[in-house]
């Protein structure tokens, strides 16, 4: 299982490697609690799906749009998310995030499957515009605790929570 | 060398936003708990307008540069990191800010695993949980959250266990006895009930008697019950084979009040068996 996973984390980070606009990515090897083992194609998907929220939390928040965040999120983690875009559209404004890099690690795996538990310390870069004119970047380094349940296709987004440094 | 003029031009944009975050005295608290209030300062003269941004939620306010703005109870409430802005016509002061979720649990999510299962099997109940704040914010902070599975009729097994990130689980035995048992999880003042249904196991043997009627044998088996001493449910199929020479007939009869019976051609020296599922019963030898 070690060795899936730093397989799984060279795989990512060198594909990271090759789009200058995409985050640096390294999966840790999971620290897990609970007896339910996990495989390696379900780490992969857990870990690609949930970087892919990201994307679609970027455009959501950049376009003010909260049709974009529905393939990703779910639950408590989508209904934030959409009232903080119906909050900016409101107020004018509009945030953009890049996200630089993940450092992604798998905690938890229930019991029964229906979800699962990660931690990423992320650095991204947070601009905030009003209009057309940018109010200023702020750099950001903050874990995330993150919780995804299985849907149809994919795993999605259900808790989405920075902790406080 | 080329390659580091946009880095270079990025690093002093970057530059700028920290300049103009020293240009002014921007005062905030480094965290604070979900839904407290708390004061913002921003220093300056004249008007300018105060944002509290995180993916979680967003705040605008206009405020008066230089004088402290109250923000109220209950106005950021989910848990996060915030980029702070106070933004004038000239400049911009940045900081930010972390909420943290409040300490008293006020959900819990728990899923208990199977609802329905058979009786005396080892850690085959699981249950897992969640912990949230009254502002639906996960309680990363440790927690202590107890796990009960009462069932009628034995004493209840309690598990505690701490929460990590937020997150518990644990795994019970289900009871000897079929019935329902209630599958509670608590922290604090919150707790949450699963009913999980407990039902009879394989049959732990079978045995059956035979006696002659008119030209037939009837076959009646005991009261079928699992290793426990639980009846098996009305309606498991029990099967009787009797071989006569080349001959064999099989009935499958499903149980009665605990109990199959059914009558089958009489044959001297014909082998009866009895079984259910995997379970073998008992063997008769016809010598009637």
């Amino acid at each position: 299982m070690i060795r899936t996973m730093l397989l799984l984390s060279a795989m990512t980070t060198a594909v990271s490697a090759f789009a200058a606009d995409e985050p640096s990515v390294h999966v840790q090897q999971p620290h897990l609690q609970g007896p339910r083992e996990l495989q390696e194609t379900t780490a992969k998907a857990v870990v690609q799906n949930y970087l892919d929220s990201w994307q679609s939390m970027r455009k959501a928040l950049d376009q003010n749009r909260t049709d974009l965040i529905d393939r990703d999120f779910v639950g408590s983690a989508r209904e934030k998310l959409a009232a903080t875009i119906k909050q900016q559209a409101a107020a004018g404004v509009h945030t953009t995030y890049r996200d630089r890099s993940h450092d992604v690690q798998i905690l938890f795996y229930s019991p029964e499957g229906l979800s699962i538990q990660l931690a990423d310390d992320v650095e991204y870069d947070v601009q905030l515009s009003s209009g057309a004119k940018s109010l200023g970047t702020q750099q950001v380094k903050t874990r995330y605790i993150v919780v995804l349940t299985p849907s149809e296709v994919r795993w999605r987004v259900r808790i989405f929570q920075a902790e406080a440094q | 060398m080329r390659a580091e003029i946009p880095t270079l031009l990025g690093g002093l944009a970057l530059g700028i936003t920290s300049a103009l975050a020293q240009t002014g005295d921007l005062t905030i608290p480094k965290s604070i708990e979900a839904g407290a209030a708390f004061t913002i300062q921003c220093g300056g003269s004249g008007k300018g307008t105060l944002y509290i941004a995180g993916p979680a939620q967003l705040i605008k306010q206009d405020i008066q540069l230089g004088s402290s703005v109250e923000i109220a109870s209950g106005s950021l409430f989910n848990a996060g990191h915030y980029a702070v802005w106070c933004a004038s016509e000239s400049s911009a002061q940045t900081g930010s800010i972390d909420v943290r979720p409040a300490q008293k649990p006020s959900d819990l999510t728990f899923i208990a695993k199977p609802s329905r299962l058979p009786v005396a099997l080892h850690n085959a109940i699981t249950g897992s949980a969640y912990v949230f704040d009254t502002y639906g914010n996960l309680i990363t902070k440790p927690m202590q959250i107890s796990f009960q599975l009462a069932n009628q009729g034995s004493a209840p097994q309690t598990r505690t266990m701490e929460t990590r990130s937020g997150a518990a689980w644990t795994q019970m035995d289900s009871a000897p006895h079929e019935g329902k048992a209630q599958f509670t999880a608590r922290v604090g003042d919150v707790s949450s009930t699963r009913i999980v249904g407990q039902v009879p196991g394989d049959p732990c043997n079978i045995k059956m008697s035979a006696r002659p009627a008119g030209n037939k044998i009837q076959l009646v088996t005991e009261p079928v019950k699992d290793c426990s001493g639980n009846a098996i449910s009305d309606g498991t199929i029990v099967t009787f084979t009797a071989a006569y020479g080349a001959e064999k007939t099989t009935v499958d009869v499903p149980l009665k009040k605990g109990i199959a019976s059914v009558e089958i051609p009489a044959h001297r020296g014909a082998t009866i068996s009895v079984a259910s599922g995997v379970v073998l019963g008992n063997q008769i030898r016809w010598a009637q």
